[in-house]
């Protein structure tokens, strides 16, 4: 298995300060604003968003929130493996919200499109926005694109990107990995 | 991640404790979604679900139903009562008939025990058993299970005792099965007459004595008194069951700690329970129900995902 650097814990510190910066500067004092944190792996880059929000810019009453897709997945019962539900986490209503979805990594675009059906069960948000940390090119099989993005990177099928984090993985980095 | 380790829910005997776990730990995440201002998600919606009754039923059909539409699954509902059953037909020909019209899942109620079992060898479609005669009724014991993992966190080592009509109970059968592979402790309290034999194979206590069956548990399962299964008198009267077996206040108020009451239902308000005692703080009674619908819709999506698409 070989794996190419794509991002350092410093690099992507950086990378997430913009991310943030990029929000402030479309949602100001995010009164109309909830993030979204697509489990599993889109709720740790929205608990460092969040922090970078509180800590650098005072914004310390962001409504966040933790949503879980697994039942609108568009291949239920057409894989091999079940797939472990995860819990979502929405004291609000998105009802005229202007809501961010934050994941990891955009590849297919299929978690979004179930996402996107998801929110709705908490009312109609005004906008959906999408920002991700790393957007795999080419590789949409829908048009879905994101708003806010961290790195693009173009890799192909026998490749996959593994984002760690210090909480989970002892580290901060993002791997191209060779399979 | 695990799976279902069985294709049917025919009762709790032939699930294992991963699989408990497993139904519990995805009704955690279905009790949630019932909790949403939209209560409903699209899991299901390519499939078909005959709920199937031969026996009456309100709360476990309800349950069930609403437990369905809230995955999208498309349902058709069936009651003996006003169907071919009473013109002769069997238990094949009439699931058979029934499921030409492309049905998926099949959720049943039969008086006879083993009926599920049955259904099982004989229909492609995934059978599940939502009550058969005095023998099993496994989305009551995963409920009931479920009820206490949430009022109490966790299950192991629970002491939990069981009162009142044992004999003719499916659903101390099955929350016996279910506890015990959960590792509580349990015990089973009424009338000998209405104790099954050989209970203590199944590695419980009998004790005949309300009073100390109480004292010595953390959460006390009432059941009714199942008058519709009883072919003699097996006490002399219901006033002399109340006295010796019905739960009350001033009962509650003696006991040396607080304990959970809990019921299946339908309650015979003032025979097992009291009204005070049924509506009070100990009970869950109505936590149950909710948690119903939960279980029930983590059972289908589980058992709907081992059947694949396009399979043929």
């Amino acid at each position: 298995m070989h794996q190419q650097l794509l991002l350092n814990a410093e690099q992507m510190q950086i990378t997430l300060q913009r991310l943030a910066c990029q929000l402030v500067e479309n949602h100001k004092d995010f009164s109309q604003t909830c993030l979204i944190g697509i489990q599993p792996r889109g709720t740790q880059v929205l608990d460092r968003l969040h922090t970078i929000l509180k800590k650098d810019f005072g914004l310390s009453s962001v409504e966040v929130g933790k949503l879980d897709i697994t039942f609108y997945r568009d291949d239920f019962r057409r894989t091999d493996k079940p797939i472990q539900a995860n819990s979502t986490s929405i004291n609000f209503i998105v009802e005229e919200k202007q809501v961010v979805f934050i994941d990891d990594v955009l590849y297919t675009g299929r978690s979004i499109r179930s996402a996107l059906t998801a929110i709705q069960s908490f009312g109609r948000p005004k906008s959906v926005e999408l920002l991700t940390l790393i957007d795999r090119r080419f590789s949409r099989h829908l048009p879905i694109q994101p708003d806010y993005k961290g790195r693009q990177v173009d890799a192909i099928n026998n490749e996959y990107v593994k984002v760690c984090w210090n909480e989970t993985d002892q580290e901060d980095a993002v791997y191209l990995v060779k399979k | 991640m695990e799976e279902l380790s069985v294709n049917h829910l025919l009762g709790i005997k032939y699930l294992n404790e991963a699989d408990l776990q497993l139904i519990f730990k995805t009704a955690d995440q279905f009790k949630e979604v019932i909790n949403r201002p939209i209560k409903k998600v699209p899991s299901l919606r390519d499939l078909t679900i005959a709920n199937l009754f031969f026996e009456n039923s309100t709360r476990t059909r309800l349950s069930f139903e609403l437990a369905e539409k809230r995955l999208s699954a498309d349902v058709v509902n069936f009651s003996a009562a006003s169907s071919s059953v009473n013109k002769g037909e069997t238990l094949i020909d009439t699931v058979n008939n029934i499921l030409s019209m492309k049905v998926d899942m099949v959720v049943m109620r039969h008086p006879n025990p083993g009926a599920g079992v049955f259904l099982s060898k004989h229909i492609k479609a995934s059978v599940i058993n939502a009550g058969d005669g005095a023998h099993e009724h496994p989305t009551q014991a995963l409920l009931d299970a479920y009820s206490i993992r949430e009022q109490h966190s966790n299950i192991a080592g629970k002491k939990v005792v069981i009162v009142g009509d044992i004999l003719h109970s499916r659903v101390a059968l099955s929350n016996i099965l279910a506890l015990k592979k959960l590792g509580a402790e349990v015990k089973v309290c009424g009338p000998l007459s209405l104790m099954p034999k050989f209970i203590e194979t199944l590695g419980v206590k009998v004790e005949p004595n309300l009073e100390k069956a109480l004292n010595w548990c953390d959460i006390a399962n009432m059941l009714r008194v199942q008058n519709e299964r009883m072919d003699t008198s097996y006490f002399p009267n219901t006033r002399e069951y109340v006295q010796q077996y019905g739960v009350n206040k001033s009962l509650l108020s003696r006991l040396e700690k607080q304990i959970t009451i809990m019921h299946p239902g339908p309650i015979n308000r003032g025979v097992e329970i009291t009204s005070d005692v049924a509506d009070s703080e100990h009970s869950i009674i109505l936590n149950q129900v909710e948690n119903g619908v939960a279980v029930r819709m983590a059972v289908l999506y589980l058992l709907a995902s081992k059947i694949k698409a396009y399979a043929g």
